[in-house]
């Protein structure tokens, strides 16, 4: 399971960073997205790997925490996820206001030689 | 009290900054009352100082780990320097009530003048390094708004930078400076700085500090090479020459260098550098003084010359040179700030400053020509005048040897050249100005300045004869005060009297009398002919100041242009080969491993799930260019990949939450893609592309594989070593009893670190009215205006047939959904309102549920299109949003109702036995809040952006019916 879950982090974070070095906008936006998945899955795999084991708790007696994932890690990345949402709409707007101004969807806002 | 005197100017200007800008009266009213005020506080403090070993302190802590508090401090010496500036403020104020014109913003200078008075009270008054430091900053730039006071005037503006940059320079020296004393002697504060002498002067930075120091003080003291500033900050309104240049700002160089006399003074290095500064400054200054033509220029340059000599006095380092510069300091302030006034009368009463064509005043103006040439005496040393006292202290001085080397022999000879250099400018002063012909062709008609305005010259001038000749009864007590808290049990034994008998120094001020007197004679008028200072009238500081400032200008241009790029590419491709290279760094030291926890067992269903999650997000990547939809599809892909994931590996909430953003994030692209210019194909269809577009591409993709291995590398070496105990272990076992909730997720979120989420919601708030605002100036391309290809035809279709209205195709073929759609928006409510109740023990909460409820307004829009939605119901999530963050600020604020800190929930109730049920409540509340942001922060953006759609299009036609924009 780990190396499965560390290359797939490998694979949205190469696509991702592709994505964020081309020259249109969207490729960045898109690529911000992917990246933002990588780095969720990233933070959630420092917390270990447990199948079948949500950190729900039960209301009677003393807990022992070995029996549960990490609740920190999502905790984490459980506000990551709303907030990269909006993130992303904000660099979607900003995008979108610079191609009304400028005309194009170059990053630089002026057409490079790519 | 103490406090009350720190901040009674600041107090005083804050208030005649607020005054109507004509109210000159007002605003000087006010100035003389906050200084005269302070006088009073400060003679009442004298009692109890006189002895001169006491001290007043006030400490009002801070950060007192990092040895910053607010430390006010007034012994015998700070005692009269604050007499100083207070005293000569109060005369200034009444000055500049009578020289400021009634057109200029008088409460604006008054304003600013307070402003520098608290400025200096403050630093003479600090008792800690840094807050020294801090006032000294202060006072830089309340001169530099002093100077460019007439700011429409090209020379005031650049006077007043030049002013700036120097001193300011000056002061980030004196505060490594400071800083670096303070990490000699473990404090910040004076006083025990001060007990730490010996320990300074023999540790080995003490060279850096002294020097970070003394260029501090003197720039700020106008010393050579920094005095070229000074002159140029004449063009100040002449109240404001005579403050600062002469009495108060020019002379806290030269405060800092007597404060710390004890601690710096006695080495070799002190005695090289400061003396031979303040010598080279006592020359150059008088010398210039002589040739200029500007009576203000003419004292700036004198004050400059006198400033050398405190300066040289202290460099000189035996205590009794020491008193000596101390009684220099306040003499000076005395009638150089009566000189000053006096020309500032003159410009006022004639119009001009020029030497050449003034003459013959004393007759217009008898009692101000009078005062002026007294204070002029008293400037050239002449008996029975304060200026003849400390003169004849230093020229005594200049006899004693001091460090045995070639210095000690000239400076006698160079004692008397400056001397009869400063006795020469000032019968130049008084000759050309007061004496000879009457004046002709002047601007105005000179006559006696108004009463008032004479005023305090003529307080000044009564100062200085008083002190010239009963010293002991006037100054003495106050000075020996000064001197004492200073030099403690260095205190020499010295007298004030005014004849020591025939002496050497008695002889070398008759010769300089003389001899500058004679020189006059002999040279007269024709030191008018002189453009400027022979010799080092080439050195031109100015010139030097503006080649440096433009070197340094052009040096950061140079260096920006080289290494800095406006391209985001660039930039970005930087950021990440930083960020790589940062990471491996570590790994090439120490190796990589992975670690001794074995592999879990590889679920082929997961092998499965992440080959499609890779092969999409490749695909993806390869196709977002020319492919925009598919590839929104197929990061949805990625997306559904990463939900299942965290389902799989025991993280509900977050595979809740995912799924949903999921939903509103896809909606948010596609409603952005309809802005998007149609893409041109390749650049270079036919022939072969630049060679530098493949290296290009090529680079970047190295970059995307070596970053996109290296997280994979770290992601593994992770996984497969055992988890730190961390504070993971706190969350699970006290979720429940201190929380209150069996989600632990949850439970984190609204309650251990509620106050991260608070913060959290707050930024959605704010990026989601960002996005509104930016959406609201939205301009379209041209190209994107007109109505989307597929709309058009079906307009195209229903305007041809008979009996149809536009949007009825639409309409009819989305019948089925809509209902469907609108059918299930109670549904969707229902769920969100079940995912927020349920929150705390079960995956949900605000998150998730805030999504939920904004997705069931999304299908709303996209069922029936806006405007029919909007006609219907009303949704302001503006008010949602403020609604939540207020739900969730007072819910945190109810913890201080019990006398807890904000945010605390239910743990701390929890010890009440019997209302076990009440925590659960707060939290509650909280995640309200939460959720209520949540959908005001979904909607408001994608409402905002659907709304693109049905306001920009101009009407082709106007019977254009109800938009179907949000589709």
């Amino acid at each position: 399971m780990e190396i499965v879950l560390a290359l797939a982090i490998g694979a949205l974070t190469a696509s991702g960073l592709w994505l964020l070095l081309r020259p249109r906008t969207f490729q960045v936006v898109l690529g911000l997205s992917l990246l933002s998945y990588a780095v969720n899955l990233f933070i959630l795999a420092a917390g270990r790997l447990r199948t079948d084991a949500p950190p729900i708790v039960g209301r009677d007696g003393p807990v022992d925490p070995s029996l549960y994932a990490d609740p920190v890690p999502q905790a984490l990345v459980l506000t990551a996820i709303v907030i990269s949402f909006a993130t992303t709409a904000l660099l979607l707007v900003v995008l979108l206001a610079s191609r009304g101004l400028t005309g194009t969807d170059h990053v630089d806002g002026e057409e490079g030689d790519q | 009290m103490l406090l009350l005197l720190f901040a009674l100017p600041f107090l005083g200007s804050l208030g005649a900054a607020f005054l109507p800008t004509r109210s000159r009266n007002a605003a000087a009213a006010l100035a003389g009352t906050v200084t005269l005020a302070g006088l009073a506080i400060l003679i009442a403090y004298y009692p109890g100082l006189a002895d001169g070993h006491s001290s007043v302190r006030l400490v009002i802590p801070w950060l007192s780990s990092l040895g910053l508090d607010l430390t006010v401090r007034l012994a015998g010496f700070t005692w009269l320097f604050s007499m100083l500036i207070l005293g000569i403020g109060a005369l200034v104020v009444l000055y500049a009530r009578y020289y400021m014109s009634s057109k200029d913003p008088v409460p604006r200078f008054f304003a600013f003048l307070l402003a520098f008075m608290g400025s200096m009270l403050g630093m003479v008054l600090s008792g800690n390094l840094v807050q020294i430091a801090f006032f000294w900053e202060l006072t830089s730039l309340f001169s530099f708004l002093l100077i460019g006071y007439w700011h429409h005037n090209q020379s005031a503006r650049d006077g007043a930078r030049m002013a700036l940059i120097v001193t300011a320079f000056g002061g980030v020296c004196l505060l490594v400076g400071f800083l670096l004393l303070g990490h000699i002697t473990g404090s910040y504060d004076v006083d025990v700085v001060l007990e730490a002498g010996d320990a300074v002067r023999n540790h080995s930075l003490y060279l850096p500090t002294l020097i970070l120091i003394l260029i501090g003080a003197f720039t700020k003291s106008a010393q050579f090479p920094f005095h070229f500033w000074l002159p140029h900050a004449m063009a100040a309104p002449t109240p404001v020459s005579a403050y600062l240049h002469s009495a108060t700002m020019v002379k806290a160089g030269v405060f800092v260098l007597i404060l710390l006399w004890p601690v710096l003074a006695g080495t070799n290095s002190w005695y090289l550098i400061v003396a031979t500064t303040g010598l080279a400054t006592l020359l150059v200054g008088a010398w210039s003084a002589i040739f200029q033509n500007d009576l203000k220029g003419l004292l700036a340059y004198s004050t400059i010359s006198h400033l050398g000599l405190i300066t040289l006095l202290l460099g000189l380092g035996s205590p009794l040179a020491a008193v000596a510069a101390i009684f220099h300091t306040i003499n000076h302030a005395t009638f150089k700030a009566s000189l000053f006034m006096a020309a500032g009368i003159i410009d006022h009463e004639t119009g001009t400053r020029d030497l050449r064509r003034l003459s013959g005043l004393a007759r217009f103006m008898p009692i101000t020509a009078t005062l002026a040439m007294v204070a002029a005496a008293a400037m050239a040393g002449v008996p029975l005048l304060n200026g003849f006292l400390s003169k004849e202290m230093f020229l005594a001085e200049a006899l004693t040897k001091h460090s045995g080397t070639v210095l000690d022999s000239i400076l006698p000879f160079l004692a008397t050249l400056a001397s009869t250099f400063s006795v020469l400018y000032s019968v130049r002063f008084i000759h050309q100005t007061f004496l000879g012909p009457p004046p002709r062709d002047l601007p105005h008609q000179p006559h006696e300045a108004p009463h008032w305005m004479r005023l305090p010259i003529e307080i000044l001038v009564l100062l200085c004869l008083l002190v010239g000749i009963i010293p002991t009864l006037t100054i003495g007590p106050f000075l020996a005060t000064a001197v004492q808290s200073v030099l403690g049990s260095e205190t020499p034994a010295y007298s004030l009297a005014i004849w020591h008998g025939f002496s050497l120094p008695m002889l070398m001020s008759v010769t300089a009398l003389v001899g500058g007197v004679g020189l006059y004679i002999l040279l007269g008028s024709r030191l008018n002919d002189f453009p400027n200072s022979p010799f080092i009238g080439h050195f031109r500081g100015r010139r030097t100041f503006e080649i440096v400032l433009a070197a340094t200008i052009d040096g950061a241009r140079a260096l920006h242009g080289l290494l800095g790029t406006r391209r985001l590419q660039v930039q970005l491709r930087l950021l990440v080969a930083t960020a790589f290279i940062a990471a491996v760094l570590p790994f090439l030291e120490l190796g990589y491993s992975r670690g001794s926890r074995p592999d879990t067992l590889v679920d082929p269903g997961f092998a499965v799930l992440w080959l499609l999650g890779a092969a999409c997000a490749i695909g993806a990547a390869w196709q977002a260019k020319f492919h925009r939809l598919a590839a929104l599809i197929l990061i949805g892909m990625c997306g559904l990949a990463t939900c299942l994931t965290f389902v799989w590996l025991s993280a509900p909430d977050l595979a809740l939450t995912q799924l949903l953003v999921e939903i509103v994030t896809l909606v948010l692209l596609l409603l952005g893609l309809r802005w998007l210019p149609k893409r041109r194909p390749e650049q270079w269809p036919d022939t072969r592309a630049p060679l530098s577009v493949p290296f290009r591409r090529g680079g970047d993709l190295l970059l995307a594989l070596l970053g996109g291995g290296g997280m994979a590398a770290i992601a593994y070496a992770i996984m497969t070593r055992d988890a730190p105990h961390g504070i993971s272990h706190y969350f699970l076992e006290q979720a429940y009893p201190g929380g209150g909730g069996t989600n632990v997720v949850n439970v984190i979120l609204v309650d251990f670190r509620a106050f991260d989420t608070y913060g959290e919601i707050t930024v959605l708030a704010i990026v989601a009215l960002t996005v509104f605002t930016l959406l609201r100036r939205f301009r379209p391309a041209t190209e994107s205006i007109a109505l989307p290809e597929q709309q058009q035809r079906q307009n195209a279709f229903d305007d041809a047939r008979e009996g149809r209205t536009r949007g009825d195709t639409v309409r009819h073929y989305l019948l089925v959904p809509r209902v469907l759609m609108e059918w299930l928006f109670p549904v969707i409510l229902t769920c969100a309102l079940y995912f927020l109740v349920r929150g705390h023990d079960l995956p949900g909460g605000g998150f998730a549920a805030g999504v939920t409820a904004s997705i069931g307004i999304i299908v709303l829009y996209m069922a029936s299109g806006t405007r029919s939605v909007e006609t219907r119901l009303t949704i302001q999530p503006v008010r949602w949003m403020s609604a939540g963050l207020l739900c969730a600020t007072l819910t945190g604020m109810g913890a201080w109702v019990f006398g807890f800190p904000f945010l605390t929930s239910d743990f701390t109730y929890l010890e009440l036995p019997l209302i076990g049920k009440i925590p659960l409540a707060t939290a509650l509340l909280f995640d309200i809040g939460v959720f209520a942001v949540v959908v005001g922060t979904t909607a408001l953006i994608l409402i905002a952006l659907a709304h693109q759609s049905i306001r920009s299009p101009r009407a082709p036609k106007p019977t254009e019916a109800a938009g179907e924009g949000a589709r």
